[in-house]
């Protein structure tokens, strides 16, 4: 066994050396893993099987697969591989110092002062996750170590504060790791500011969206009427926020609206019909008051897999409200009740610090009456199905893009380890932050720092095994 | 000009004219209230009465009446029957600030769309003996946010609470909180204008020129659409000018916060020189001075019983400030302002019988039919008649009367607030407490520091004496 385990080691740094260029460059010597169960999600789990990896996509799946005569292999004894996990609405790789309110690269003249909606407030709609997205961000490799292959990050800041893309966690070239642009357009109600410029309440921030959408579409048609025939007419005035929404709306991207309480999320369905808009609600933890509700309006929700803590340095003994105890109590419930209504959902880490502290947040909603192959299905296919890619995400299949995490014990058990992580085909090591058991994942850590390319990852983890 | 109402505002009166009606169907279609002592407020008190509901509306009210078989019966033996009190001015069930202070007009913003049914306060006041309450944004900007009448529908979804037909509203402000004069502004920030009295009717008669000429615009449109032009092109829409456009059209009221009697005279000379009226002057503390001015336009006074003395501009009133109006012909009525005062609005009301020497009937008036009228909805409630609202309070004394406590309080027949379920109910809730906090502290894993959380917290609503 030692011998079989330091020969995949070996193995595993010479295909991770083939890869540094990412999943588009030359081809690498294929990577099979072997005799492991596998966990399609798409399909019924295979308890002894093969998948082939080449070029960054499955090549192959099942109980008998030919393996290529160049092919790594990976002895899967023992383990089980699943499909990449994704964290659904994050701001991983976009720092403070990336959001729209500072995108621009140039100093920008002081601001004008806002003087109402016409002015376009915390208003940044045609900022891009995918051109601001920064693989140099700490946080990527906990995430990733821990099985999180797909992210789907977005701008933070202001009310539009830009557009979310779906992006893969490996590797260093933007151009390379994402999956899909202007994947959604987040939205947040919070007042963006001080009380004193606009808008600066929550009535004043749905006001404002309500306007912004009214010009938008009065914009379109401005557009198209002048377009038609521009002689002897005023042209239409240039707003590249209305011109982002525009794009939005016409590709039919989801907007991401915030939604926590159940009376939260009847506004918000009220809202979105208004306005006409594909919505997706996130937050949602007392969402399990409100499943019906959601399944009759047919909104997806991204469950916030932060639930509700007591707060570590309040008052033990503080009287807290009946309505904040329950909330508490129920609040992992409510995935189980999305599932029983049919309602879309996926999962988001909403602030947690790590993968383990996700995973196991997963697993109290498994314990509050979730399946655990539902739980699953929310962390990789119906994910992806809700950013429209689950065609090459998602699952174990034939043809979709290797994503995979490979784990000893049951993933959504209360022990275990994630033993390698494969982004676009890329082998990464798992760590032991991603279990929940004790000393099993305590393993030689003499990587370097966190922007240190997964070749030297792989280099060093197999070196520290000796 | 209706095509720019919007889609939704038709929607909620759907489906909210639909709701009451269903409701009782399904539950209670009838319910009688039997041997009270029944204050109708217009047609005075009857003895030993009988009030029959049906579909959540008063079906017959007397003292000799055959209560129909099978009928849900309240015996109110010894407790006296008024209508449900009407708040004309509150700031409950708001989610966020109940001001937008950004602009001196905010006319785009409403109530409507961050009304938090969950606010317990909704359950206070209903413990009161209020059943429904004009809840208008703060007094932070010369014309406000819209308003939205509600009824206190505890246990309601948002859209649920709202008063069916209700006219739509909106609140104007003058004085010192317009004017905002003491508040700094943020650094970079520009101090808003305006900071002076003249300042404020200032920004409102600007508004309503621009309204004027956005009417226009439209007018122009509406025009070419049904001479066959189909060039036209309509105008952008503008949030801000519409809710101003419907007050010239007189189709949304103006409740005006208000003091002085010099600023309650400028809004009134502005409003007829647009050809506008106002609905309510809300805490028109010293209307007393100019009740005349304030009856011939026509607009209703709401105020505080005996409440001043807070701010400069508030120094100059007195607690006969009701009767004195109510006496020159003017529609006053009494409001809370405050989560606080709104349970004991029927007190506040009795002490104009004092101040003043208001008959029991003017009294309870001040609370009831008068701010229904104020509000445009004495169709609907406001006294105990045939064919009104099934809004009712129970009281076990005279309401009138300090020892008076409401036992039930109905909404549309249906009875929301019951005090002796109220007082069986706080051992159950207090054994689910504790149980809940057993079971965490049992199940309590090591607590973790907790990083920033980006999902949004239901705001509270701050509760402040600047909204006064």
């Amino acid at each position: 066994m030692k011998l079989a385990r330091l020969r995949v080691a070996a193995l595993g740094l010479a295909c991770v050396v083939g890869a540094t260029t990412g999943p588009s460059a030359q081809p690498v010597a294929p990577i099979a893993i072997r005799n492991a169960r596998l966990v399609p999600v798409s399909g019924p789990p295979i308890d002894a099987g093969t998948i082939v990896l080449a070029n960054g996509l499955i090549r192959a799946v099942g109980a008998r697969v030919d393996v290529p005569a160049e092919a790594v292999v990976i002895d899967g004894t023992g383990l089980t591989v699943y499909p990449g996990l994704f964290d659904a609405f994050t701001d991983l790789g976009l720092g403070a110092a990336t959001t729209g309110a500072a995108g621009a690269a140039t100093p920008r003249p002081a601001p004008r002062p806002i003087r109402g909606p016409q002015d376009r407030p915390a208003t940044t709609p045609w900022v891009q996750a995918a051109d601001e997205f920064r693989a140099d961000d700490r946080r990527i490799e906990t995430w990733r170590s821990g099985g999180i292959t797909t992210v789907v990050t977005a701008p933070r800041g202001g009310v539009f504060p830009g557009q979310a893309a779906v992006i893969n966690l490996s590797g260093e070239r933007r151009e390379d790791v994402i999956v899909r642009s202007a994947a959604a357009v987040p939205l947040v109600l919070t007042p963006p500011g001080a009380g004193n410029v606009f808008p600066g309440s929550l009535m004043g921030v749905y006001a404002y969206v309500r306007q912004v959408f009214l010009d938008t579409r009065h914009a379109t048609d401005a557009s198209r009427r002048y377009d038609a025939n521009p002689r002897g007419k005023t042209r239409p005035e240039h707003d590249r926020s209305i011109q982002a929404l525009q794009g939005a709306l016409q590709a039919k991207t989801p907007f991401l609206v915030p939604a926590s309480s159940s009376a939260q999320i009847d506004r918000v369905l009220t809202f979105g019909r208004e306005l006409e808009i594909p919505v997706v609600v996130y937050g949602a933890h007392e969402g399990y008051a409100a499943a019906a509700r959601l399944a009759k309006a047919r909104v997806p929700v991204l469950v916030s897999a932060h639930w509700p803590e007591k707060a570590r340095d309040g008052d033990p003994d503080a009287d807290e409200l009946l309505s904040v105890l329950e909330l508490r109590d129920k609040a992992p419930r409510t995935p189980a009740a999305l599932a029983e209504q049919k309602v879309p959902f996926a999962f988001y880490s909403d602030g947690l610090s790590g993968p383990s502290e996700y995973l196991a947040n997963v697993r109290k909603a498994v314990k509050a009456g979730l399946a655990a192959d539902t739980a699953l299905r929310a962390l990789t296919l119906d994910a992806a199905q809700l950013y429209g890619v689950q065609d090459r995400l998602g699952s174990l299949e034939a043809g979709k893009i290797a994503n995979l995490v490979v784990v000893q014990g049951d993933l959504l058990g209360d022990k275990s380890t994630v033993r390698h992580v494969f982004v676009d085909g890329r082998r990464f090591e798992g760590t032991a932050d991603a279990t929940t058991g004790s000393g099993s994942g305590a393993r030689p850590s003499g990587r370097g720092g966190p922007s240190t390319p997964p070749s030297s990852i792989g280099g060093a983890v197999s070196g520290g095994r000796r | 000009m209706t095509r720019r109402i919007p889609l939704l505002a038709t929607l909620t009166v759907a489906v909210c004219t639909a709701w009451p009606a269903v409701a009782q169907n399904a539950t209670a279609p009838v319910t009688a209230i039997r041997n009270a002592t029944i204050l109708t407020v217009t047609k005075g008190t009857i003895e030993k009465g009988t009030i029959v509901i049906r579909n959540g509306r008063i079906a017959t009210v007397g003292a000799n009446i055959d209560v129909p078989r099978g009928a849900t019966e309240i015996d109110a033996t010894g407790l006296y029957v008024m209508p449900g009190i009407i708040d004309a001015h509150s700031h409950i069930a708001v989610d966020g600030s109940v001001n937008e202070l950004s602009l001196s007009v905010t006319a785009m913003v409403g109530i409507e769309d961050v009304l938090n049914p969950d606010d317990i306060d909704i359950y206070r006041g209903l413990a009161g003996g209020v059943t429904t309450a004009n809840v208008l944004h703060g007094s932070g900007n010369a014309i406000g946010g819209k308003n939205a009448v509600i009824k206190l529908r505890w246990g309601k979804e948002a859209r649920a609470l709202l008063f069916e037909g209700a006219l739509p509203g909106i609140k104007f402000a003058l004085g010192e909180n317009p004017k905002r004069a003491s508040a700094s502004p943020n650094a970079g920030a520009e101090r808003r204008y305006p900071t002076t009295r003249m300042g404020v009717i200032d920004v409102i008669r600007e508004a309503f020129v621009e309204a004027r000429a956005y009417q226009g615009r439209w007018r122009g449109y509406d025009a070419a659409v049904k001479a066959g032009d189909r060039t036209a092109v309509a105008p952008a829409r503008d949030l801000a000018l519409e809710p101003l456009v419907e007050i010239l059209e007189g189709k949304r009221l103006v409740h005006a916060h208000s003091y002085r009697a010099d600023e309650i005279l400028q809004l009134l000379r502005l409003a007829e020189e647009f050809k506008f009226k106002v609905a309510t002057l809300q805490h028109v503390l010293e209307g007393y001075k100019v009740a005349d001015e304030i009856a011939k336009h026509g607009a209703g006074g709401s105020t505080f019983s005996d409440w001043w003395g807070y701010k400069f501009e508030v120094v100059d009133a007195i607690p006969y400030n009701a009767a004195l109006m109510t006496d020159r012909g003017v529609l006053v009525s009494i409001n809370s302002d405050s989560a606080e005062e709104h349970r004991h609005l029927n007190q506040e009301a009795a002490k104009t019988m004092k101040y003043g020497g208001l008959s029991e009937e003017q009294a309870l008036k001040l609370i009831t039919l008068n701010p229904a009228t104020q509000l445009g909805i004495d169709k609907r409630v406001g006294s105990i008649e045939v064919g009104k609202d099934a809004d009712l309070v129970l009281y076990t004394a005279h309401p009138l009367s300090v020892y008076a406590i409401p036992q039930q309080v109905l909404i549309d027949g249906v009875v929301y607030f019951d005090r002796a379920k109220d007082l069986q109910a706080r051992d159950t809730r207090a054994k689910a407490k504790q149980a809940l906090k057993d079971k965490e502290k049992a199940g309590a894993a090591p607590a973790r520091s907790t990083p920033t959380e980006t999902t949004p917290k239901v705001e509270t609503t701050p509760r402040v004496e600047g909204d006064r």
